[in-house]
């Protein structure tokens, strides 16, 4: 809502800046935005006073002057007529740019320096009066802000009204506003002329559904789209241009003058919050208005020139041919008042705020009417607004009412008293008031406050403009902005702790986190939409980009694509991880049945393994190894290291199984990338399974003081034959003294049979108790070796 | 002399000086070690056989040590100190940091000044009906209010959750009071990403619920958690509409840009917009099956990434999701 200052002041006599009036309007019912001056082409000018003056030695009509303008003294040449020692002036330095876009710069005029210039009042764009400069009669020291000297020009005040208060959608009802705030009072501005005092009576027609209004006839066939419908026939207007002050509250508050009738409809609309229609009465067919429902595919073309089909839910304002008006939200271009209007049919009605809702969305057509509309208007105000209206029409378009107004009402809307309790108020808000306070809080708002049932409790009507206040609670509110949020204490106050434990899927989420930073990842919260035929199942209906309408059904896809983002930027180094969000299609039972949604890490591994360092001539990339690694510790933190295995499979690198479940892979990712990039490993493990699994305590073991015995085992692997495999004998063989086996080396190639390759280990024995004999060792290799070569077919190497 | 079999494979085995050192003290340690213990037998035996004992103990002990500062050597050779002529002005050598992402700094700043007021934490669904998202929290069907959250929906009543509130729901349909929750989550709103809208983005929302809870404890919270996250400063709270919540506040804090004069950043206000709260609407209460009389609660919102593009002073929305790896170590180190 665009606001302006003056005419805010038209319905409030009130002295706040502009700026104080946005604090006043923030702090209280609705944030500003902005302040902005109208006048704002006029920041530049400042005052200044003319210490002297002499006229020029080489022109007969150019003054010498020297300006006192807050600073040194200034020599500037003028040439109005007069110029008056001792007189203030505004004045524009150099540098300073005048309304219309003129930029002031020093120079020579007939050989004397000018260093600036003084205005007249055209030049500000002030008047038409050029004849002279605007000399000042005020009060100001030189070097003042012409703006701030002399209050020219009102400003706009944008406020950001939200959907609950409709009524602060227009001039009288942010006046009430700032009344109540001010404790004063609201008043209409007075309507020029005489034309204020022409009276507008209304025909009586309590509970009917029809009614004429001069010579045309209205029919209200649908009270529930229209539950008001009041209007009146003004005849022998003349259109023309709107008079000036009532153009400069249109552009002001932000509209566009158009002519006078139809700045008298939007005069009402931003004033009083109340959208009008004007149809040109002659142009109705049949002298008759019918406000019903539009019949399948009815065709209108709108004031905006389109031509539109209407459906059996949108409501209609029509003539006995056809649509004139789509009720609240457009009118139709045969009725509309054009210059050679004369009679006007002023329509002042309410409109179903889901209705014109659902039309404005099915058209796709906004307007100030539909936005006021669909929010709520206030329906008492409706009679009192028709007759305000045709005085201000009469007044500036000229004409006659023409009979009677009308005003349909079938069934008037009541207001009930809401019931508010003293100790709730202090319950809620934390702070006791004073019950005469909150009285005064209350009426000052246009509530009506009487005792109500029971102690300590007041019986509440809101005025018919808050229609939003229908519970207690919202009269409490009303209590703590009138009060002021300020106002309240904000000193802590004791309290219970939750008694909500932490969510199990975020302490795993924290966890798993932790270590993949603790590895040298970077984690990243990428978009989880991807494109067609990623295996994702889950569609957006409406989604935002055609092209990526899914909902990922893996981590990688969108690491993936982090990848390629950083590869084209030439980052080849890349290391990221993520913990998110999985979805896959909904599971059956519940209704409506929620997509699944699964907790998954990711985790992308590609480009050096290690930053680079002078002492090392080229470092190693990432490879599957590392991937492994990084796969194995982050499931033994989610699942634990007891069931826990890596699998080999064949469309990828491992599978990473817990329990005998299947919970994530390691893989080859296959980027779409430029050639010299590094191999891509991903990692995707689903932590769900996870979630609440207790972790084993982990317990002291305590730490040996006895010496190990290291056994190297060089042995000759036939190529079905496996790590694992050899690893499960070893350990098998070697007993409850094998301490740890590792694998330290591979070597295929000389010196090793075509077919097999060369693998090391190394056996560390060891017994807590004693220091173990070679004998026992020797014993165990050799038990071992035996055991590899009649089940795997493994022997030693003899070097 | 010869030392034992054992103790000599014993220290040739020691790969590294560590190991070497277990060795010695299994071996020479003055409590248990093996040679020290044949030691100490010494004063039991006879006189004449203590001599040439002791003579071949201390043998053992002397043999031993030098083999032992033998194998010290050699282990001491392979990896030398560096050499006296090094350029020690050359950078050390580099690991890769790991660092988790800005939104999650935030987030986890922000639990933290919670966790000390009685915070836990909730998580719930990012896929949602529209009674959770919507219904469950008094928002009037098909009403201008809706127009604030424009959702991205995945079938009929199913959508992509607008805040976490449904959080709040979920956690007050299963637990009693006294509830203090924080919920950090991902939401979606159906706006086109620029620089300061994306269509997914975190938030944090905050639950209490308990007897006598009232606006001055939310004011209260809010004031205390906006100077330990600002370091202290002027907050302004000013009315504000959420279906949910009734009083409804913004809470506003100093602008961190010009400290309150005024520019660009804050639209000339001096303030900037941190949070939405409110009290818990009586309406929502009972939605979760909570005596509306019998307890009060607030609740607040906030939207993690607006908050870390001003402590980072990042331009853009849009550089948090991109994920330029030179960004993400920008907040490693
Ligand atoms: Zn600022």
């Amino acid at each position: 809502m665009n606001a302006s200052y003056e005419w805010l002041r038209a319905f409030v006599n009130f002295d706040l800046s502009p700026s104080e009036l946005a604090d006043l309007l923030t702090r209280r019912c609705a944030t500003v935005d902005g302040v902005v001056g109208m006048r704002d082409d006029l920041k530049d000018i400042v005052i200044a006073r003319v210490v002297e003056a002499g006229p020029h030695p080489d022109s007969d009509h150019l003054w010498v002057t020297k300006v006192d303008a807050g600073g040194e003294l200034l020599d500037v040449v003028c040439g109005a007529p007069v110029v008056t020692k001792g007189t203030l002036y505004p004045f524009a330095p150099v540098g300073a740019t005048l309304p219309g876009g003129l930029k002031i710069e020093k120079r020579k005029i007939r050989g004397e320096t000018s260093n600036g210039m003084l205005c007249s009042a055209r030049e500000l764009q002030l008047g038409s009066d050029h004849a002279g400069i605007m000399a000042l009669d005020i009060d100001a020291q030189p070097g003042a802000g012409f703006l701030d000297a002399m209050k020219v020009g009102d400003s706009r005040i944008v406020v950001d009204v939200l959907p609950n208060r409709p009524d602060l959608l227009s001039h009288r009802g942010l006046a009430r506003e700032i009344a109540a705030a001010l404790h004063k009072q609201v008043n209409d501005p007075k309507i020029p002329g005489t034309a204020a005092s022409v009276p507008v009576s209304f025909v009586s027609a309590p509970g009917k559904k029809e009614a004429k209004a001069a010579n045309i006839t209205v029919r209200l066939e649908d009270a529930v789209g229209c539950p008001r419908y009041a209007g009146a026939v003004i005849k022998g207007v003349k259109i023309g241009p709107s008079p000036e002050w009532l153009s400069q509250r249109i552009v002001s508050a932000g509209g566009r003058s158009i002519n006078n009738v139809v700045d008298v409809t939007n005069y009402m609309l931003l004033g009083f919050g109340q959208p009008m229609h004007a149809f040109d009465a002659a142009r109705l067919q049949g002298n008759t208005i019918i406000i019903r429902r539009a019949s399948a595919n009815e065709p209108i073309r709108t004031l905006d020139g389109a031509d539109r089909k209407l459906s059996r839910d949108m409501v209609v304002i029509a003539d006995e041919a056809k649509v004139q008006a789509i009720a609240g939200v457009i009118g139709g271009s045969t009725s509309e008042v054009t210059d050679g209007t004369t009679e006007i049919f002023l329509e002042v009605a309410a409109f179903d705020p889901k209705l014109t809702r659902a039309t404005r969305k099915a058209l796709g057509v906004t307007t100030d009417a539909s936005y006021r509309f669909e929010r709520g208007i206030d329906t008492e105000a409706i009679p009192e607004l028709l007759a305000y209206a045709v005085r201000l029409m009469i007044a500036v378009a000229g004409g006659t009412l023409s009979g009677k107004a009308i005003d349909i009402y079938p069934v008037a809307a009541k207001q009930e008293p809401v019931k508010l309790r003293m100790p709730r108020v202090a319950t809620v808000l934390g702070e006791t008031f004073a019950p005469a306070d909150i009285r005064n809080d209350l009426k000052g708002l246009g509530f009506q406050v009487r005792a109500g049932t029971g102690t300590n409790a007041l019986a509440v009507v809101p005025p018919s403009w808050r229609r939003d206040v229908i519970d207690e609670i919202d009269l409490i509110e009303e209590i703590a902005r009138s009060r002021g949020y300020d106002s309240f204490s904000s000193e802590l106050l004791p309290f219970r702790p939750s008694g909500v434990p932490d969510a199990p899927a975020y302490l795993l989420e924290r966890k798993v986190r932790e270590l993949l930073v603790g590895l040298g990842l970077l984690e990243v919260r990428p978009m989880p939409f991807v494109a067609d035929g990623k295996g994702a199942t889950v569609r957006v209906s409406n989604p935002l980009a055609e092209d990526e309408p899914f909902l990922r059904s893996s981590i990688l896809d969108s690491l993936a694509t982090l990848a390629e983002y950083n590869l084209a930027r030439l980052q080849k180094n890349v290391r990221l991880f993520e913990i998110g969000t999985v979805f896959s299609a909904a599971g059956k039972g519940t209704s409506p049945a929620l997509p699944v949604e699964a907790m998954h890490a990711g985790m992308v591994l590609l480009g050096q393994s290690e930053p680079s360092h002078f002492s090392q001539s080229g470092t190693r990339n990432f490879d599957e190894w590392d991937a492994k690694w990084v796969a194995q510790v982050v499931a033994e933190a989610a699942f634990g290291a007891a069931d826990l295995r890596l699998n080999v499979i064949s469309d990828g690198l491992w599978e990473i199984a817990s329990g005998g479940k299947s919970v994530g892979r390691v893989s080859r990712l296959n980027l779409n990338v430029p050639v010299w990039a590094a191999p891509a490993f991903g990692i995707e493990i689903d932590l769900t399974p996870a979630i609440g699994l207790k972790s084993p305590a982990t317990t002291y073991r305590s730490l040996p003081n006895t010496p190990p015995v290291e056994v190297d085992l060089a042995l000759l692997v036939p190529a079905a034959a496996t790590s694992e495999q050899i690893e499960e004998v070893i350990r098998k063989e070697a007993g409850d003294l094998l301490e740890s086996v590792m694998l330290f080396d591979e070597f295929r190639g000389k010196g090793i049979p075509d077919g097999t390759r060369s693998l090391a280990w190394r056996l560390t024995f060891r017994s807590p108790e004693r220091t173990l004999k070679d004998k026992e060792v020797q014993g165990r290799t050799a038990k071992i070796v035996r055991s590899l070569e009649e089940k795997l077919g493994v022997r030693q190497r003899t070097s | 002399m010869k030392i034992g079999e054992e103790a000599s494979a014993a220290i040739a085995g020691a790969s590294d000086l560590a190991a070497l050192d277990v060795v010695r003290t299994a071996l020479l340690g003055r409590k248990a070690g093996q040679v020290t213990e044949l030691l100490k037998i010494l004063p039991q035996l006879p006189p004449d056989d203590r001599r040439e004992a002791g003579a071949v103990v201390n043998a053992l002990k002397t043999a031993v040590g030098e083999k032992l500062d033998e194998r010290n050597a050699e282990l001491s050779k392979a990896a030398p100190a560096a050499a006296s002529d090094a350029d020690l002005t050359m950078p050390g050598r580099a690991r890769w940091l790991g660092a988790k992402h800005p939104i999650t700094l935030v987030i986890e700043e922000i639990e933290e000044i919670f966790r000390d007021l009685g915070f836990t934490i909730a998580v719930g669904p990012e896929a949602e009906t529209e009674w959770y998202n919507f219904t469950s929290l008094n928002f009037p069907a098909d009403h201008p209010a809706m127009d604030m959250h424009d959702t991205l929906y995945l079938s009929e009543g199913v959508l992509l959750r607008t805040h976490t509130s449904p959080v709040q729901m979920r956690t007050m349909q299963s637990h009693k009071p006294p509830i203090r929750v924080l919920s950090p989550g991902n939401v979606y709103r159906r706006d086109f990403f620029d620089a300061s809208h994306a269509p997914m983005f975190a938030q944090i929302e905050g639950l209490c619920v308990d007897e006598g809870i009232s606006f001055v404890d939310l004011k209260a919270v809010l004031t205390h958690f906006a100077n330990r996250f600002f370091g202290k400063t002027k907050t302004r709270f000013r009315p504000s509409f959420f279906p949910f919540t009734e009083p409804s506040a913004e809470m506003d804090v100093e602008c961190v840009i010009c400290g309150g004069s005024g520019c660009a950043s804050c639209k000339g206000t001096g303030w900037m917009e941190i949070l939405g709260s409110g009290m818990v609407h009586p309406r929502v209460l009972k939605a979760a099956g909570i005596d509306d009389e019998k307890y009060t609660g607030w609740a607040f919102g906030m939207g993690p990434a607006r908050i870390a593009k001003l402590r980072y002073n990042i331009p853009d929305i849009r550089i948090l999701y991109d994920s330029d790896v030179r960004f993400l170590e920008q907040v490693a180190r």
